[in-house]
Formats: C-alpha cells, sequence, structure tokens
C-alpha cells in the first residue's frame, strides 16, 4: 500500500525542484500526446520552446514574450499577495477591464491635446479605475461578510458589459465609421505607451511589471504588512493574536491586486492593443491566477513563470500555424504543465511511504 | 487463573524515529481500578489505543478471560467488552442525546426503547441525564456521561478511561468516582489514565508506571505518596517552584462588568466580570473548560474588542485598543492553543518570535523587520528556557508540545510584561518543563509584574496562585486568597456539580 506521510518541515529543496520537475513531466506527456497525433514531438516542443526564443524570427517573436508576459506578472503579483493570505481575487479580467477603461477615457479626454502630464494621469486614473473595482468585493466582504471569489468573478461579467457599452457608446471614435472601437491611441503621441526602444518590446508595463516585482519581494520579505499576510494565510487566529486586523489586510490585498490589475489593463490599451473594443480584453486576468500559482506565489517565480506562459502561448501559436497542431492540444500542453506543478507540489509537504497501511 | 481478566505480556509498538511502547506487560483483575501513569509521550495513549484496536501492535500478546485477544478495530475490542471514553468527546452539538447515543451503536434499538435504556443506566449509575436533550447546551461534565453511558450500554467487562477529570469540577469529579467504584464493585475493571496524582490515590486500586515507553515501576497508589508516583514518572527528584514572599504592589489591572460575547456558536459569552490584580500578584483563574476561557484571554489581548470603561491598566481605558497597541503599554498574552493560535506551525521559530515580539523587543523599524533581531531574540528564548530545537529555523510543527509551549511563554516572560496572561501554561506539558514555566512566572511577579494564570489544572493553581477566582458560565467568582482555601470551596467557586446529585449507592 502506498500512503502519503506529513513531513515535519516542507522540503526546500523539493519546493525549490517541483516547477522544474513539472516542466520536464509536461515534456515527457506533451511529447506523447504530440506523438500520438501525429507529429513529431521533438520538432514541435522545439518549436514551443525554442523557435519563439532563438529561431529564424526570433526578432519577431522575442518583443511578444515581453509583450505577452508583463500583464500576465503584473496582475499575478497583485493575486499572489492576497491569495498568500487566503483572499482569493478571482476578478482580475474586470478589474484589467476597468483600468483600461479609465486610463483610455482620461486619454481621449484630452484628444487631441498634447503635453507630457497626460499619460501619467492615465496611468493614475487607470491605477483607479482597476482598484476601485476591486473595492467592490472587498467592501462588502468587510462590510456583509460576502463570498469575494463570488463577487469579484461576476464582477468580470459586468465590466465586460460595461466594456461592450463603452466601445459602442461613450468612448466610441466619431471618426471611426460607425465600427465599434475607440480611438487608437498608437495615433495619439502624448497617449500612446510607445516601446522604449524600438523594437524591443518594452513598453512602461514591462517597466511596472518588473517594479512590482521587486516591490512584492521586498514587502513580502522585509516588511511588516508582507508578515502579516503570510501569517494571515498560515494561521488566521495567530495573525489576530499578533495584532493583524483582517478588513484592513482584506482591504489592502483586494485593492492592491485591482490596483496592478487596472495598470495592466492601462498599458495594455494605450500600447499594444491600442483601443477600447468589446473583445479588448483576452483572459490575461484569468491567466493570471495560473501564473500565480505555477510561480508558487513567490515574485521571483512569478516572474519566470508569466514567461514561461508567455512562451507556451507564443509557442503554441507557432505550433498550431507551422505544424498544423491544433489549438485543444495546446491548451492540453498548459494545462498539463499547471496539473503536474501541484500534484508534485504535494511532495514538498507529504513524503510517499510503500508500507501496510495503519490507524494512527 | 480466573482472576484476571486482561493480561497483556511484552508489548511493542514502534513508530519512525520513537518506541512508542517497548516490552510492556500489564494484568488487570475482574473489578479492579488500575491506574496508567505516565508524562505526556509516556506511551500511555498509545499502549491503550492498542488494546482498543485501533493500534496494532508490533510484537506481544494480548489475552483477555484467558483467551488470544488481538483486535482489528474498535468494533471487534466493543465486541470483546472493551469499553473507551476519551479525552475528546466525539458528540454531534446539533443532535438530542439519545440520538448521538444510537449513531454509535451497530444496531440501535427504536428510539423509545432506547431512551428507556438510557434512563434506567443513568438511574443505576447515579448519572442523571435526560436522553432527549440537545448535546451542545450540556455541560462538559454531562457531555462525558453520555459518552460514559454510551459505553455502558454495551456492558463492558474492561472500561479505559482517558483523562476523565480534566473537564469536571470536584464535585463532579466525586460523582464519576462514585460512579466508577459502583461499576468496580459489580465486577468491571477500570484502566484509568490521568496524570492528577491524588485522584488515583483515592480512586485506583494499582498502577503500572511508564516512562519513554516502558514500565518502570507498580505501585499501590494507596500506600505511595503522589511525590513518590511523580519522581517515577519523571525519572528525577522534581523541584517545587518557590518564590520570595512580597508585599503586592498597587492596582495595575482593572476589570470593571466586562462583557463581551464569543466569537464562536457554542461558546460562551463573558458576563460582567470584575476583579482588581496588583503588581507582583498572582491571579489565579480555575474553571472547567468552556466556561469562558478562551474568550477571557481574547478580550484581554485585543483579540476581542470590548466596550469603553470595561478594562483599565493603569488608570488607562484599553478596552478599544487591538494587541499591537495593548503589547506596547506592556500587556501581553500567551493563548492557550499553542499551534494556530499563539505560533504559526509552519513558520520558523524565528518568525515566530516575530509574531508578537516585533514592536517590544525592536525587531521592526518603520514597518521594515530586522531577521537578523529575530533570530537573535529566537536564540535568546530558546537558551533561557531550554527549548529542545536543533535551532530557530525550525518549523513550530517540528517541536513537542512542551517545548513549544516553553517557546511561547518564553516568548512572552522575556518581554517584560507589566501585565502577563496565560491560558493553560502547563497544558501537555511534562513535569519538569511544568515546573520551568511556573518557576518562570513567580519569577515574573516577584519583579513587579501583574500575572493572571487561566487554568484547569487546580493544584497548579494553588501551587502559584496569591489569589483565586473561578469562571462559571461566563461568570467571574469573588476572589479568594488561594492559602487556606478547601477543595470543596473551590468547587462551589466553579459552579458545584452543575445541578447534578452523587450516586445513591
Amino acid at each position: 500500500m502506498i500512503r502519503l506521510e506529513k513531513r515535519p518541515q516542507p522540503s526546500r529543496a523539493l519546493s525549490l525542484s517541483t516547477p522544474i520537475m513539472a516542466v520536464l513531466a509536461t515534456f515527457i506527456f506533451g511529447g506523447l500526446l504530440f506523438a500520438v497525433l501525429g507529429k513529431d514531438p521533438v520538432e514541435a516542443l522545439q518549436t514551443i520552446f525554442w523557435q519563439p526564443l532563438f529561431g529564424e524570427y526570433a526578432f519577431y517573436y522575442r518583443p511578444q514574450l515581453l509583450i505577452k508576459g508583463a500583464p500576465l506578472v503584473l496582475i499575478a503579483i497583485g493575486l499572489s499577495l492576497g491569495f498568500k493570505a487566503g483572499i482569493w481575487n478571482i476578478g482580475a479580467e474586470g478589474q484589467y477591464i476597468m483600468g483600461a477603461i479609465f486610463g483610455a477615457a482620461v486619454g481621449l479626454a484630452f484628444y487631441p491635446a498634447e503635453g507630457w502630464y497626460i499619460f501619467p494621469l492615465m496611468v493614475l486614473a487607470g491605477a483607479l479605475g482597476g482598484w476601485a473595482w476591486a473595492m467592490i468585493p472587498a467592501l462588502l466582504k468587510v462590510r456583509f461578510g460576502t463570498n469575494e471569489i463570488l463577487v469579484s468573478l461576476m464582477l468580470v461579467y459586468v465590466a465586460e458589459q460595461f466594456l461592450a457599452s463603452m466601445s459602442l457608446g461613450l468612448l466610441k471614435n466619431p471618426e471611426g465609421y460607425g465600427f465599434p472601437g475607440s480611438r487608437n491611441l498608437q495615433q495619439y503621441a502624448s497617449a500612446h505607451n510607445a516601446e522604449l526602444f524600438a523594437g524591443s518590446g518594452m513598453h512602461w508595463g514591462v517597466v511596472a511589471a518588473l517594479i512590482a516585482v521587486i516591490f512584492a519581494y521586498v514587502l513580502l520579505t522585509k516588511h511588516r504588512l508582507g508578515f502579516a499576510i503570510r501569517v494571515t494565510g498560515e494561521a488566521p487566529r495567530a495573525a489576530r493574536f499578533s495584532g493583524v486586523n483582517p478588513a484592513r489586510l482584506v482591504l489592502f490585498c483586494l485593492g492592491t491586486s485591482g490596483l496592478l490589475a487596472g495598470l495592466a489593463g492601462m498599458f495594455e490599451v494605450s500600447g499594444p492593443s491600442g483601443q477600447i473594443t468589446i473583445d479588448f480584453n483576452v483572459g490575461y486576468g484569468f491567466t493570471a491566477i495560473i501564473v500565480a500559482f505555477l510561480g508558487r506565489l513567490h515574485p521571483i517565480g512569478i516572474l519566470l513563470a508569466g514567461g514561461l506562459m508567455a512562451l507556451t502561448y507564443i509557442g503554441g501559436d507557432i505550433a498550431q500555424s507551422n505544424l498544423g497542431l491544433p489549438a485543444a492540444a495546446i491548451q492540453v500542453f498548459q494545462g498539463m504543465l499547471l496539473f503536474f506543478l501541484l500534484a508534485l507540489d504535494v511532495f514538498t509537504h507529504y513524503r510517499l511511504r510503500f508500507g501496510a497501511a495503519e490507524a494512527a | 487463573m480466573t482472576d484476571k481478566l486482561l493480561d497483556l505480556s511484552g508489548l511493542t509498538k514502534a513508530y519512525p524515529g520513537v518506541v512508542a511502547n517497548d516490552d510492556v506487560s500489564l494484568r488487570i483483575a475482574p473489578g479492579e481500578v488500575h491506574a496508567l501513569l505516565g508524562e505526556n509521550g509516556a506511551g500511555k495513549s498509545t499502549l491503550v489505543k492498542m488494546i482498543y484496536g485501533l493500534v496494532k501492535p508490533d510484537a506481544g500478546q494480548m489475552q483477555m478471560r484467558g483467551e488470544n485477544f488481538a483486535p482489528t478495530d474498535p468494533h471487534a475490542a466493543r465486541q470483546a467488552g472493551v469499553g473507551m471514553v476519551f479525552q475528546h468527546f466525539s458528540l454531534f452539538d446539533a443532535l438530542s442525546v439519545a440520538e448521538n447515543i444510537a449513531l454509535g451503536m451497530e444496531n440501535p434499538p427504536r428510539m423509545r426503547e432506547l431512551s428507556q435504556q438510557i434512563r434506567d443506566v443513568s438511574d443505576t449509575y447515579g448519572l442523571p441525564l435526560a436522553p432527549d436533550r440537545i448535546v451542545g447546551d450540556l455541560s462538559a461534565g454531562e457531555r462525558q456521561r453520555v459518552e460514559i453511558i454510551r459505553c455502558l450500554l454495551q456492558d463492558p467487562k474492561l472500561l479505559i478511561m482517558d483523562e476523565p477529570t480534566s473537564v469536571l469540577t470536584p464535585q463532579e469529579v466525586e460523582i464519576l468516582f462514585k460512579t466508577l467504584r459502583k461499576l468496580s464493585a459489580e465486577g468491571t475493571a477500570i484502566l484509568y489514565i490521568s496524570h492528577k496524582l491524588e485522584e488515583i490515590r483515592s480512586l485506583c486500586d494499582s498502577a503500572t508506571i511508564l516512562r519513554l515507553g516502558k514500565v518502570v515501576g507498580h505501585c499501590t497508589p494507596r500506600e505511595t505518596s503522589a511525590r513518590d508516583m511523580a519522581e517515577m514518572m519523571v525519572g528525577s527528584a522534581l523541584k517545587t517552584p518557590t518564590r520570595d514572599s512580597k508585599e503586592p504592589g498597587e492596582v495595575t489591572l482593572t476589570l470593571n462588568k466586562l462583557s463581551a460575547r464569543s466569537a464562536h456558536a457554542f461558546g460562551m459569552p463573558l458576563r460582567e466580570i470584575s476583579v482588581e490584580v496588583r503588581r507582583g500578584e498572582v491571579l489565579g483563574i480555575g474553571g472547567v473548560a468552556g466556561n469562558g476561557q478562551d474568550e477571557l484571554l481574547n478580550a484581554l489581548s485585543g483579540e476581542t474588542l470590548v466596550g469603553a470603561g470595561m478594562i483599565a491598566f493603569d488608570g488607562r481605558d484599553i478596552g478599544l485598543l487591538g494587541p499591537t497597541a495593548r503589547r506596547a503599554l506592556g500587556v501581553l498574552t500567551a493563548p492557550e492553543e499553542r499551534l494556530g493560535h499563539a505560533a504559526v506551525p509552519d513558520m520558523s521559530l524565528t518568525e515566530n518570535a516575530m509574531l508578537t515580539g516585533a514592536a517590544r523587543e525592536g525587531l521592526e523599524r518603520g514597518g521594515m523587520l530586522d531577521w537578523g533581531k529575530a533570530r537573535s531574540f529566537a536564540e535568546k528564548i530558546i537558551k533561557t528556557f531550554d527549548v529542545r530545537t536543533p535551532g530557530p529555523g525550525n518549523a513550530a510543527r517540528s517541536l513537542s508540545g512542551g517545548n513549544l509551549q516553553k517557546f511561547v511563554i518564553g516568548r512572552e516572560v522575556l518581554q517584560r510584561p507589566e501585565l502577563l496572561v496565560v491560558n493553560q501554561p502547563t497544558w501537555g506539558v511534562d513535569a519538569s518543563a511544568a515546573a520551568a514555566i511556573r518557576q518562570a512566572l513567580l519569577d515574573l511577579a516577584s519583579g513587579g509584574t501583574a500575572v493572571i494564570v487561566i487554568s484547569q489544572d487546580l493544584d497548579e493553581l494553588m501551587e502559584i496562585s496569591d489569589n483565586f477566582a473561578a469562571l462559571n458560565e461566563g461568570r467571574l467568582s469573588s476572589t479568594r486568597p488561594a492559602q487556606g482555601l478547601t477543595v470543596e470551596e473551590i468547587g462551589l467557586m466553579m459552579g458545584g456539580a452543575h445541578g447534578m446529585e452523587v450516586a445513591h449507592v
């Protein structure tokens, strides 16, 4: 009989090595999957993981990695703070949309005036939009004890409707020949979140993501608030005993994650996307949940996980067009990654024992 | 031989890294009340779990009435006539007494018949209990009676009782003992686990003493002094805590009609508690578990905020201050539950030192934490309080209960409190560690700190308290000097027998 036995202490070595083992297991089983589909597994894996970084067209794909990775990392960092404390913001997608709408609206309000102050104001507005949207579940939870998972998730759909209304109404481009969608901010210099170095993919969102990683790292390791977050997640009663105010922590965690998601939306709408449209959001807010866990809620881990996730997206696209792999196979592949990570995660807290079962 | 009910020989059970029972042999005759004595971790629980079929021995033999006895599960053990009353009750609060008892039976009779059986047994053994009452409304003593009656309905030959008196008032203990003596007179053997030596001396016919999994001695409790038994348990001479007698200082803490709701559905609200505590005084607060102990500690630590004017510390109203602000004033606390309340199980001792020491020990500056200092503080606690652990990097969970308790108490004592409130400071702690903790509390009081000790261990309270009060149903009795209090007086302060009667034997 095989059974699991709780380790006296979580294994540190395993905690660091499970992500690598999970990636290897995904290679093996993903390769098998591709082989069953009649594709050369080595070629498929090479297409997904090698081509975007070092292939013939890497000069095109590498900037894409930053563009896709930055919002994932930015949102996931915010989510990880709450997740560590057992506060579950599932609605980052909605906060991302609201940040984009607020940011774009401020920019469009100044159109066609030019000025250095317009972009910073848009950044503030984007942050405010995401923060305010996250404060709805936060205040409801603190005041009425509602479940933040449900409220934040439901607000995603409200935000999507709001997005549609904005692209068809208030923010619609008056010179857009009746098509839905706002003016393109890429063509409005003062509001454009342009690449900092041409062709690098490096825009202000990437910078913000890196700053967020450093901020979160310092917060969690060196600051009292980060300690309060970790203690609350591990033992809520001990947190209260040590003097943590649970309500304030809920407001901080949900507020910060909303703020960062709002920033991500704002950088996206003013840069790579350029305009508010009905289908502006592509699920970064949900994928970031996976990124947060894949990075084991650790800032550096999230940075790496965001990069890896972006890689599988871009590599997956290449594999679809070059090798004719079905989109579903790519999704299964991504799912495998998360599955193996969570499955192997068990072994950091438990060890496997072979032998007769026994009642304790 | 006919006068042998249960015969254990050479029982051995090893767990990874520890031999819980090593070649344990034991004989119990019908009608004998046999005490199993030992410190925490001596192997008492493992031994009775083997008898009750919860754990399978690695080696050794058990015989019941001359026949081989190797129960594979509790069901088989009950069939063979073994009943067990656990220390922690397994009852459903929302169900009635009869329903709870029916749940534990293989073939429960109709509810009406069962209720009649329950009444019969409770009359016979002087354990009054109404079958239709909801368990959530019962006192701890009454809940224990549900468990006992559940066992008695199966007409056991051997009744195992694990620490049965820890939840009872002295009067309730007396009632329980009358019942047990009656059972014993009828031929039921009782295996009685406890570390309360005076109880064992008054109840038990013989005793087996375990230490580190081995039988280290037998004795006849009535002819052996409690001190001798304690020293057999510990294996060394015991040091009694002492203090320099000193006049108490001025009043530092005043509770004025302190009332607070409990955070739990089945918790006990605090009802108009008024008391004064002086510098250098040790106030012992007794009471049966669940009468407001946790709630009182939470109200004093600041985890539960109470109304204005209810708690005054050095003349300052602190009822509306949270734990951090109270710590800054020198009001420190140590809750009963070590894992998950006083300490974070999966965090290192360094992090757990930071948990309450941040402000008073200067471990943080402007919100930034100084882990180097926290580590030194943790090391200081480990050294001063002889905490057995490889180092401050180890998780709290990896420490034994006694060692973690020394760490938790040490963490607060070393912060030089003005007022220290501890709940169950020596619960589950071995005798030598308990003596060290009590000595630390007394030293603190000698230095002018006001100390409140909430405990269910009356011997402990009598040993270290200057004054004594008891919690009952969320109310605090008036304070009396501890010196000269009789057990009967204490029992009455604790609420007497909660409306129970002594069995008519």
